[in-house]
């Protein structure tokens, strides 16, 4: 523990061998492609395969009627919604999923999507959520029994009736209207498969870019048993995954076609996007518009916070949030702040855009959550004219208050909010920037610092309040210790770069003495890995770490039992220490674990089972609650708008530290993840439905250039109720950079009376806001 | 993202690319560079015939200064553009611009000739030759023609090219005296097209009198714009802050933009302003006025 | 309609019949079944394609395989020499320079070709030199670090510590 050990995996990535989904290649595979619709709401009134069935190398056209006949044409989303796999009457969105081509190779199947001739009735889409709801809105999904308008469902927490009457006598109401925008998590690897049925054994081998193999495999059960396909004849396997970030979740059309396809064909067949059908078509993350509301005291003291959201989802409700949750932890809105009420509300509606609401390296709509309150409080700040750091540390959660019940119902396992803020304003000198921003502005010149102190809430979950489809959301792990004393762990978790090989290694070696290196660790095989709900929501160190902590005790027990029978004397006696267990006062007389594990296959105490394996499924007791202290400098160029990021620290705490090196390459990449929908990502369409920025060239992932120099940071408070008091980091930064980029934006542009944009902060944006306030 | 099937040539002479040219006529596309037209083909955006590759041809590829003119041909790649020693000693706006262009790799490929061959007002090049008073070589079944820069770009993805005839070089004035020149461009990210872009070149005699100026426009009209009035602006005079400003309101007047993700037409007009100004000082600077 | 091609892909000569529209990168992934190179986009936008032509980094999936004809491509796969890892596959474990691995090989080979020319880049000229290639995961601090440490290794000198640094 707390040792930068270089990654296991690295060996095969540095040299071209990793091994990703599009690498596969089997013995008479086929390719497919897919239509796409150009119409955001359409009827199809026909669709003519004649001329692509001519192409060369093409062997089928599927079409929505085709999958009828099979009962497959529509799935379960995860939130209990239905989705379309192909269409039959009506398109949804632009770039839906209209028919599949299956050709001998990639390019026959791309000339013979260019041959099918689609005929459509197109209709006016919906493209404003608010619209949506108007009276007048054209019902976007009749095909649900008895729906009559568009509105999913409402969802509300808090005190609302004590929070109103808190907002009535204060004597601060600040109300600020903010838009997190849709945006895309865009891996550089797109999503893809290759479907394998074996029509001899009926069995389907899926090698899919997925993050959660085991549930998967599960839903695959649960839509294709009727034809035969039970879960005992499916095998999902996750291949190396470039990058998921929640977006890999999903289960979308394209994998439940080829599988289909490969059924009815008995051949395998590859699909794999392209990028622009990746941004396009796949599930998109955000797109909340909130108010946020906060009342307080005239001298910065907060007292309450209202939060109403209006949930963009598309044409169908296919987040990816566990089951009773419909806002996800968006709960968690309050804050890192010690105030007594909250109430927030949240209703969704249908669109004409794709479907989605992954949680894109966020623990489900925390960082919509988080981007109103730290958005909010700075708002609150100006308001009362109270240094936005000051007024923080005024109103933290003291940490000797923690376990901390909060005003929507969770309760902090552990915390340090005043030293976490300290750190990061001693890092970044804080006190000399605000000097040095004093004598810019007598210049006119414009400089920002925004900060963000953000509590996270990761590890789902509980099993008594978290499920997906029914299924707990705990994690396994199984380790099986070689007579040699080396080790195989398995995991119900899916690394997609998080670099699990080597982290789960260092847990099982600090708690068996057995070194990293000889512990190979596997996931994302159905047919050899335990069940487990898979890696996102920052939930795999919480949830399959403390597993794996747990397997490992387990077989200690059993090494305690031998080392005792060995070395005969009675278990008490024995002392453990990393890799070997010793009398007490006679050191020694010692086993080593690894000649511990060897007796449990050749010597073994008469009446218990041979071998050295053990078996955890970790049910977390609380979920954890990382935290960060953020602080942005930003330089904004008064004539044209432009921002540079001159510098920003991040100050995490996530319990603690497995592996120093690991974690601050998550704080670095959510970092970067943070700073593009603060300046940069947004999914644009117009009235019409058309996306405006459908590819790379337009949707603007940031590079190097992009991307400052990451200055990172801990504190330490452990969670008091995980096996190794850790909590998880790899979504904090994402969640936690956006506003303090926001944040200091607005400080930079608040002389002239700013006091708010929405994110992407565009050069664009910042200029017309400063021209409407006559500053240029 | 596969093209559209089409026919191979690789030419090895300038007379067999353009005896191709005959034969194919609309139907065929020159492939230099590659990087606008390979990703059209794979978007089915085109779906030309046959492709014909110039790249083995030689004596396309050349960097080179002869009777006071600068010649570079149109197969030289940006990335030699961009490291160029002899283009840094009279032109380092070859270095602002080439920097800005895609990236790297792409620079490894893009051309040149290609940039301007295109015809499209949102690459950089064809600006800066405006600044520069470039002239365009054309070869075709008759032999070399001369186009002036002014005369090359008629209108949307249109140049003053025939379908026979291939650009071959590009032919820049080495000016005398004080000069200096200057590109920026202002970009939603590294390698994107121009929200606006703006070349300059300004020649100055002993006494400080503005003598040659040129001004070229990125990405603010339908074709690369010369801001003429911003240059008769400067002209004839000391440069002055009075004439800067001058300059930068015409250019913003002049220019046509349309608004889109980049930003509005406003805002654009306006970014034309900022960075004629900023552009004007920069080769002022450059031009060792500063 | 199909072209013979011939090009020698790290170090070994291969002859082909294409169609004129395939890819280079298909051409190394499909025909030759060298699956390091990868494909993250359509529109030149994203680098994970890079390798070498004749030396100079250039995205294979905006080159077609006949343009290759009669030259020398580098892939990932050509990188390690003798059983040794090139030092930037080094600089890329030392320094924790990858994440998912998707983006490395594109990456490391764009790094191939900077160095090449500029043996010693500051910062801000490495940013800007991998401003081509996009990664999803790292924040590229640490991609920078690795070519850092991969410059000095090849300068003779003595790399930077690859601990993490924290404030």
């Amino acid at each position: 523990m707390g040792h930068s050990m270089k990654r296991k995996e690295d060996a095969r990535f540095i040299q071209g061998k990793g091994h990703y989904v599009d690498d596969i290649k089997l013995p008479g595979m086929l390719y497919m492609d897919i239509v796409r619709s150009p119409y955001a709401y359409a009827k199809i009134k026909n669709i003519d395969t004649e001329a692509a069935l001519k192409v060369p190398g093409v062997v089928a056209v599927v079409t929505g009627r085709d999958l009828e006949k099979y009962n497959l044409h529509w799935m379960p989303t995860l939130m209990s919604d239905t989705q379309m796999v192909l269409p039959t009457d009506t398109v949804m969105y632009q770039a839906q999923e209209v028919a599949a081509v299956i050709a001998t190779s990639r390019y026959a199947a791309r000339d013979g999507r260019e041959a099918v001739l689609v005929e459509y009735e197109p209709m006016k889409p919906v493209m404003d959520p608010y619209k949506s709801l108007l009276p007048n809105a054209p019902v976007l999904r009749p095909d649900k029994p008895g729906k009559t308008d568009n509105h999913i469902w409402h969802w509300e927490v808090g005190d609302k009736e004590k929070t109103e009457a808190v907002f009535a006598k204060a004597e601060v109401v600040v109300k600020q209207d903010m838009y997190i925008p849709r945006i895309h998590v865009a891996s550089i690897e797109t999503c893809g498969c290759v479907a394998d049925y074996d029509k001899v054994n009926n069995h389907l081998t899926m090698y899919m870019t997925t993050q959660a193999p085991h549930a998967i495999r599960t839903v695959i059960a649960l839509v294709a048993g009727h034809v035969g396909l039970t879960e005992e004849k499916i095998r999902v396997i996750s291949p190396d995954l470039g990058g998921g970030f929640g977006g890999k979740v999903p289960v979308y059309p394209g994998y439940v076609i080829a599988i289909a396809v490969s059924f009815l064909v008995g051949a395998p067949v590859k699909w794999i996007e392209d990028r622009s059908e990746n941004l396009q078509a796949d599930s998109f993350a955000r797109d909340y518009h909130i108010t946020a509301e906060m009342a307080g005291t005239k001298d910065g003291k907060i007292l309450a916070t209202r939060f109403k959201v209006l949930a963009d989802h598309g044409y169908t409700d296919a987040s990816a949030n566990p089951s009773k949750f419909p806002t996800g932890l968006f709960s968690i809105g309050t804050g890192s702040y010690d105030y007594g009420t909250a109430y927030m509300e949240a209703d969704a509606v249908y669109t004409n855009k794709p479907p989605g609401g992954v949680a894109y390296r966020c623990s489900f709509r925390v960082t919509e959550a988080v981007h109103a309150i730290e958005r909010i409080t700075d708002r609150f700040a100006l308001e009362v004219g109270k240094d936005p750091a000051e007024l923080r540390m005024q109103n933290f959660i003291k940490k000797e208050d923690f376990p901390w019940k909060s005003p929507t119902g969770w309760t902090y396992d552990s915390g340090d909010y005043h030293a976490g803020l300290k750190k990061a304003m001693d890092a970044i000198d804080y006190a000399g920037l605000r000097k040095e921003q004093a004598e810019k502005r007598a210049k006119g010149e414009l400089m920002g610092i925004g900060i963000s102190t953000f509590t996270e809430i990761v590890g789902a979950g509980p099993s008594k309040d978290f499920d997906i489809l029914g299924i707990k959301m705990f994690d396994s792990a199984e380790i099986r210790v070689h007579p040699t004393g080396k080790a195989i762990a398995r995991f119900g978790t899916k690394s997609q770069g998080q670099g699990h090989e080597t982290t789960y290694a260092q847990i099982i070696a600090e708690e068996l003495g057995i070194p990293a290196e000889h512990i190979q660790v596997e996931e994302g095989d159905t047919d050899t890995a335990p069940y487990g709900l898979g890696t996102y929501a920052s939930r795999s160190t919480p949830t399959a770490g403390a597993a794996a902590a747990m397997a490992a005790r387990k077989l200690r027990d059993k090494a305690r039992k031998i080392a005792a029978y060995l070395l005969e004397v009675s278990e008490a006696d024995l002392e453990w220490e990393p890799g070997k267990f010793f009398v007490k006062g006679a050191p020694e007389k010692v086993k080593t674990i690894q000649e511990i594990v060897f007796a449990a296959y050749t010597n073994h105490p008469q009446g218990m089972e041979a071998g050295f394996e053990a078996t955890h499924y970790y049910d977390p007791p609380n979920l954890t609650f990382p935290s960060g202290a953020y602080i942005c400098v930003v330089d904004v160029d008064k004539e044209t708008g432009g921002i540079n990021v001159r510098r920003f620290v991040a100050i995490d705490d996530c319990g603690h530290i497995i592996n120093p090196m690991i974690v601050q390459g998550q704080v670095h990449g959510g970092l970067t993840q943070g700073i593009a929908p603060a300046m940069y990502e947004e999914l644009i369409y117009d009235e019409a439905g058309n996306i405006l920025n459908g590819t790379l060239m337009d949707y603007l992932v940031p590079t190097a250039v992009e991307s400052p120099s990451w200055e990172t940071g801990h504190v330490v408070t452990p969670s008091p109720h995980h096996p190794i008091g850790a909590k998880g980091v790899g979504e904090s930064p994402t969640v936690g950079a956006p506003p303090a980029i926001a944040n200091a934006i607005v400080d930079a542009l608040s002389p002239y009376g700013i006091t708010h944009l929405d994110i992407p902060i565009t050069p664009f944006k910042v200029w017309k806001a400063l021209k409407e306030k006559g500053a240029i | 993202m596969i093209a559209q099937s089409f026919n191979y040539e690789a030419p090895d002479t300038l007379a067999k690319a353009i005896a191709l040219l005959q034969k194919y006529g609309d139907e065929a596309k020159i492939l230099s560079g590659g990087h606008s037209l390979i990703p059209m083909m794979k978007l089915r955006f085109a779906t030309p015939e046959c492709l014909i590759d110039i790249n083995d041809i030689p004596g396309l590829s050349h960097i080179k200064e002869e009777g006071g003119v600068l010649k570079i041909g149109a197969l030289t790649r940006e990335a030699e553009v961009e490291h160029s020693d002899l283009l840094k000693k009279h032109f380092p706006i070859f270095g602002d611009v080439t920097k800005l262009i895609a990236d790297p790799q792409v620079r490894n490929r893009g051309t040149l000739g290609g940039n301007l061959a295109h015809g499209d007002a949102a690459n950089d090049h064809p600006a800066v030759m405006l600044a520069l008073n470039a002239t365009v070589i054309a070869t075709g079944p008759d032999g070399e023609r001369a186009i002036p820069i002014d005369e090359f770009f008629f209108g949307f993805y249109m140049t003053a090219l025939q379908p026979d005839e291939i650009l071959t070089e590009i032919q820049i004035p080495i000016p005398e005296g004080n000069t200096g020149n200057a590109y920026h461009k202002l970009e939603r990210k590294v390698g994107d097209y121009a929200t606006a872009g703006v070349a300059v070149q300004l020649t100055l005699d002993q006494s400080g009198n503005c003598t040659a100026a040129g001004i070229g426009l990125t990405n603010v009209n339908p074709t690369p714009l010369r801001a003429a009035r911003s240059e008769q602006a400067l002209l004839g005079k000391p440069i002055t802050e009075a004439s800067i400003a001058e300059a930068a309101q015409y250019a913003s007047e002049d220019c046509s933009p349309s608004s889109d993700l980049r930003g509005s037409e406003e805002y654009k007009r306006a970014m034309v302003a900022v960075l004629v100004k900023r552009m004007i000082h920069k080769a002022l600077e450059r031009a060792g006025v500063k | 309609m199909l072209k013979q091609i011939t090009v020698t892909v790290n170090g070994a000569q291969h002859t082909a019949e294409v169609e004129p529209r395939l890819l280079l990168v298909h051409l190394i992934r499909e025909v030759l079944n060298l699956t390091g190179t990868h494909i993250g986009c359509d529109t030149s936008s994203c680098g994970a394609c890079t390798i070498l032509l004749d030396g100079k980094s250039v995205k294979s999936c905006t080159i077609l395989a006949v343009q290759a004809n009669g030259k020398s491509v580098t892939t990932i796969e050509g990188m390690i020499q003798n059983g040794e890892l090139h030092p930037l596959q080094e600089g890329f474990k030392e320094n924790h320079a990858l994440q998912c691995g998707f983006c490395t090989p594109g990456m490391i080979m764009r790094a191939t070709e900077l160095l090449a020319n500029n043996p010693n880049p500051t910062e801000e000229e490495i940013r800007w030199g991998i401003s081509g290639n996009l990664c999803r995961c790292t924040g590229y601090n640490n991609i920078v670090k690795a070519i850092e440490y991969a410059g000095a290794k090849m300068r003779g000198e003595e790399p930077a510590s690859t601990e993490p640094q924290f404030v």
